[in-house]
């Protein structure tokens, strides 16, 4: 058994016309760790994921998942273990049905029709959505359609979950409900966001970036309370870090639910 | 005017609506519909172009249909008078270029022109109403499933899938330009100039295919390798082969024997019996 770690080495990658998104990007992340990836819009956050697949190949440098090292040759097995959901759940659920959609993945891998059901039951049950199997996706809601795109990655069994912003667009509740749903995974997570206040709560370790390069790298309540850093990489203290704009007291001083 | 288009949009995911009622004709294999439309299709269109009375018992079907499926009449006409002005744009000349007259009603003297637009009216109605039949008594999915069950090639199947799935969002894409730009363009009231037309219409291609490779990507990542798989199973059982043999059997006899000319005579002999 492959222990699920995640590992980059200096990872450098250019557009075609030579922009650079990232510029030497080392991590490490170990078994079931859950790390929030931050940075302004444009910091090389998105790329980065793509690494974490193999959809982009790096200019230089190195990923390696579990036991293999990225190449032409393990994407197959690495495609499988990372599940990777996307920022517009539209671009991830493109078949006719939610049941048709989660069962691409299972297919493709060459699962019996028998697996293939049982997989996609229970995929679609952990997300709550078994009830919906039979929808087309252009009829449901972003929060349904968010939990089928989480659906249709865990019917292929992961070990790894990258995630790109994975509350936007949802309502409070459906945030919260998906909050709760990952909080319930025992994945290793990599989720690249904007929702601070999310990562404090699925994450313990965050990884900020900034200009295509890693600028602090290390547990979530420390960074975040690093100001200046924040700053210097157009980010700010999640709300609930914040001074109540009602009363002015620090979150110290109230009842707090950070940790 | 946009308001419009978005009605247009969302009466059209209607019909997915209709198509998850569970009834007698929801249940049938979607190849047995397919299949006995087609018959039906086949039946009507091969009629000659004088033809009224014959195309007459056809509307059997669609009155079946709509009783076993438990489908909303008036929504569906309603449909049909949207596609109708194409039809109608079609025929309407016909009275002008025929003016043989085939029949005199008292003074009234009909020609072949209308008796072949009237026609014309009828089988659009039959045919495109069994479609739209069709579709709200299956599903669009589901029929493109039974399409590749019965032979088609997988490229056209899935062309039509992933066109059904995204045609949704594009006209989404596309409302959301015109709503955008009806709502700055003050006293052209919504009015689209070429050039601005020319601009949005090569944004929306842009955005396509920056879609296009996102969902690309997003197959890649679920270990897409070339060829989409769609497991469905479908059951034709002695239900399927009944209703498609007994209604293709009814259409070859509607067809070749003059129905309603025996009715008439049949009613006739009735009355003049009684009478």
């Amino acid at each position: 058994m492959s222990h699920h770690i995640v590992e980059a080495q200096d990872l450098i990658f250019n557009y075609p016309d030579q922009t650079p998104a990232l510029a030497g990007v080392s991590f490490r992340i170990s078994h079931g760790e859950s790390v929030a990836v931050v940075g302004a819009n444009g910091a090389g956050k998105s790329t980065l994921l793509l690494h974490m697949n193999g959809y982009l190949t790096p200019t230089a440098g190195r990923v390696r998942i579990g036991d293999f090292l990225l190449t032409k040759a393990t994407v197959r097995e690495i495609r499988r273990s990372v599940g990777m959901v996307f920022q517009d759940p539209d671009d991830q659920l493109f078949m006719a049905t939610v049941y048709d959609d989660v069962a691409f993945g299972p297919l493709n891998l060459g699962h019996t029709i028998a697996e293939v059901e049982s997989l996609v039951a229970g995929a679609l049950e952990t997300v709550g959505m078994g009830h919906l199997k039979d929808r087309p996706p252009h009829r449901l809601s972003t929060g349904q359609k968010r939990r089928v795109a989480i659906a249709s990655v865990l019917s292929m069994s992961p070990d790894i979950l990258v995630m790109d912003e994975p509350t936007s667009g949802l309502d409070p509740q459906a945030r919260r409900q998906l909050i709760n749903l990952l909080r319930g995974f025992h994945h290793s997570k990599i989720i690249a966001t904007h929702d601070l206040d999310m990562v404090i709560d699925i994450c313990e370790r965050t990884i900020v970036m900034h200009d295509g390069r890693i600028r602090a790298d290390g547990p979530t309540r420390e960074i975040f309370t690093d100001s200046e850093l924040l700053e210097s990489c157009r980010l700010e203290k999640p709300l609930r870090m914040q001074d109540c704009p009602a009363c002015g007291n620090a979150p110290a001083d109230r009842p707090s639910t950070i940790g | 005017m946009s308001a419009k288009i978005d009605r247009a949009f969302y009466d059209i995911g209607h019909l997915d609506n209709l198509a998850e009622a569970d009834t007698p004709l929801h249940r049938l294999d979607p190849r047995a519909k397919l299949l006995t439309t087609a018959a039906f299709i086949v039946s009507v269109v091969s009629f000659g172009k004088y033809e009224i009375a014959g195309l007459l018992p056809f509307f059997l079907y669609p009155a079946v249909l709509i009783g076993l499926g438990n489908l909303p009449l008036g929504f569906l006409l309603r449909k049909l008078l949207i596609v109708s002005p194409f039809v109608i744009f079609i025929g309407i000349f016909n009275p002008w270029f025929d003016q043989v007259v085939v029949l005199q009603l008292g003074a009234v003297n009909i020609t072949g022109g209308w008796i072949s637009f009237i026609s014309l009216l009828l089988r659009f109605t039959l045919t495109v109403g069994a479609a739209l039949l069709l579709i709200a008594s299956t599903g669009f999915a589901t029929i493109c499933m039974a399409l590749d069950r019965l032979g088609t090639p997988r490229i056209f199947t899935v062309q039509l899938l992933l066109l059904y799935r995204y045609i949704f969002i594009l006209i989404g894409e596309a409302i959301r330009m015109i709503r955008a730009h009806s709502l700055r363009s003050f006293d052209r009231r919504g009015k689209i100039a070429y050039q601005v037309f020319l601009q949005m219409l090569g944004n929306l291609l842009l955005r396509s295919i920056d879609r296009a490779q996102r969902i690309h990507m997003a197959m890649l990542s679920r270990a897409f390798t070339g060829e989409i798989k769609v497991v469905r199973q479908f059951n034709f059982a002695y239900r399927e082969i009944f209703f498609l043999l007994g209604f293709s059997a009814l259409f070859i006899i509607l067809r070749v024997t003059e129905v309603t000319a025996f009715l008439g005579r049949f009613i006739l002999t009735l009355w003049a019996g009684g009478g």
